[in-house]
């Protein structure tokens, strides 16, 4: 079986995450399982920067025996019932919150990415009801009561979705920042029916900002799986 | 971003009457793609949003009758696959699938996106913003502020209905192909509804920019109407941007024509990307208007069109830039008569 790169997966499926770094680990693992054996990239990366900071200067003890703090949303919050990924979950959120946030801070499905967090880039895109949206400009509120997918969702018992295979087959990526809303465009492209020749694909595509500059491979993938996901 | 209480409101009726109740700074919120987009940049503040995006009836479109009706809430995504808005308009589905990208068009409504607010610089890069870039004074965030877009970097800033105040061009392409087509706008407030042509929804900046539209606060738009007309077929939005796809407008052409033979009957001309509103080009109709359209006709028509245009340091392009735009856009709308 094909290894799943961790980024088109998303972090959260690859297995416990660090307490330095998921606010509500708790509430993931609950959810998730999360006990798939294995170090998640933000635990490395966590750990990592540990190390560095306290070979340079010594910890203040305070720092050391400071545990995560648990969650406590800061303003008025909003309640919301909504699927994401066939799973059904409901919480008290921020209303100031967007989607994008609720999904990595409180539910660690941290695959979908920030950032410009302002509707520019496409790296956030997620599905909701089946449709291309931007996550970031999407307030939790608005989720009530409806589905979510995230790049995490795609897969289906360890088989790659035929996009993200199609993705790795093309070579559809350098930094893969963009790759989780690259991909959920991608998908709803070809379900849409928009994946019809180069030119559709591109406009429907453009909301996606790649700045490694993958483009040609990103077509050369969707136009791939347009055949594949035909099966 | 102020901490803020989001309540979902499942009539009009409802709706309006939370807003009184919230008593100041409280927002409807849609497909929010503008609005969260201003919360974050702190130019808007609202401690109170009501979501308006789940009012049963007002995402319909309706083609039956001799008017389109456009729910206010109707998805862009959606009215632009409407198969007689494709296939009748596509001066309306142009204007709309050449906004912005997929995901926003699947989120935004056509009624919220008659508010969007401008995209000039100076007025997101304001105080409060999170940008490193500079806090800059402007008229329309902050009235009385001053306008760093004057004398500054004015490449984007409009060139048709400036005032010292403001040159801020109105960001959107729907309203502009709406302008064309005279639509109407439905509003429904706590006085119940009234309607306003769209040519008397956009207000002039002259010395208060910061009022942008003749809505109050409070009133909701419910629907958006446009009377159909075989200059419907005929018809194209044009739009010239930076990059191909997925940006906003230097310049812009709304047109749809009737015509007879080679000549044009009557015209519909409006403009985006230039002007501080969606701006009905009357002169350049005038000069189509009962003759055969040729090129250099077209050109000419482009030419009136920006008669009265005035300029700043790096936007002059636009003048003649906009010109071609209208003619290009004249011949392109020709060319789909029957």
């Amino acid at each position: 079986m094909q290894t799943l790169p961790k980024l088109l997966l998303g972090d959260a499926c690859m297995g416990k995450q660090g307490e330095l770094t998921v606010m509500d680990s708790q509430a993931h693992s609950d959810r998730y399982g999360g006990t798939v054996s294995g170090v998640s990239r933000r635990t490395v990366l966590g750990a990592g920067a540990g190390v560095t900071a306290a070979s340079l200067v010594p910890l203040r003890l305070e720092a050391q025996e400071q545990a995560p703090a648990p969650l406590q949303e800061a303003g008025p919050t909003t309640h919301i019932s909504f699927q994401v990924n066939g799973e059904q979950v409901e919480m008290d959120v921020d209303s100031r919150s967007s989607l994008l946030d609720l999904l990595r801070e409180r539910l660690a499905l941290t695959g979908t990415k920030k950032g410009c967090d302002h509707g520019q880039c496409g790296a956030c895109t997620v599905h909701l009801d089946g449709r291309a949206v931007s996550s970031c400009l999407t307030m939790a509120g608005k989720v009530d009561g409806r589905r979510v997918t995230t790049i995490e969702g795609l897969a289906s018992g360890g088989e790659l979705h035929p996009m993200q295979q199609a993705f790795i087959d093309n070579d559809a990526l350098q930094c893969g920042y963009c790759t989780p809303g690259q991909i959920m465009s991608a998908v709803a492209c070809v379900t849409e029916g928009h994946a019809t020749d180069p030119e559709s694909i591109r406009e429907f595509m453009s909301g996606n900002i790649c700045r490694c500059g993958a483009y040609v491979g990103i077509l050369a993938a969707v136009s791939q799986a347009a055949e594949t996901m035909k099966g | 971003m102020r901490g803020l209480t989001y309540t979902i409101a499942e009539t009009p009726d409802a709706a309006v009457a939370q807003f009184a109740d919230a008593g100041g700074d409280a927002r409807y919120i849609a497909g929010g793609t503008n609005i969260y987009d201003l919360m974050k940049l702190r130019i808007e503040r609202p401690v109170r949003l009501i979501d308006v995006s789940r009012i049963e009836g007002l995402d319909t479109i309706e083609t039956d009758g001799d008017v389109l009706r456009f729910g206010g809430r109707a998805l862009m995504a959606d009215v632009a696959r409407t198969p007689i808005v494709r296939d009748e308009y596509p001066v309306l589905a142009e204007s709309l699938l050449k906004a912005a990208s997929q995901q926003l068009r699947n989120m935004a409504t056509v009624g919220g996106n008659l508010l969007q607010r401008t995209r000039c610089m100076y007025f997101r890069n304001g105080a409060g913003s999170l940008s490193t870039v500079g806090v800059y004074p402007c008229n329309k965030r902050e009235p009385g502020s001053g306008c760093a877009a004057i004398g500054g970097l004015d490449r984007t800033q409009a060139v048709l209905g400036t005032s010292e105040a403001c040159t801020a061009v109105a960001p959107g392409d729907w309203p502009v192909a709406l302008t064309a087509l005279d639509a109407t706008i439905e509003i429904f407030g706590p006085e119940g509804t009234r309607t306003v042509p769209i040519a008397d929804f956009y207000r002039l900046p002259g010395d208060t920019p910061h009022r942008e539209f003749n809505i109050d606060p409070g009133e909701l738009v419910t629907a958006i109407t446009v009377r159909k007309t075989p200059a419907g077929r005929t018809s194209t939005y044009h739009k010239i941007r930076d990059r191909e796809s997925y940006a906003f407008a230097l310049a812009s052409a709304a047109v749809a024509i009737d015509m007879d033979g080679d000549s044009v009957r009557t015209a519909h001309i409006a403009l985006g990307g230039v002007a501080t509103t969606p701006w009905r080009a009357r002169a350049a109709e005038r000069v189509v208007t009962g003759a055969p359209l040729t090129p250099d006709q077209a050109l000419r028509a482009g030419q009136a069109a920006f008669a009265e245009a005035r300029a700043g340091q790096h936007n002059a392009f636009k003048i003649e830039l906009g010109a071609r735009v209208i003619a290009d856009a004249l011949l392109i709308a020709a060319q789909r008569r029957a």
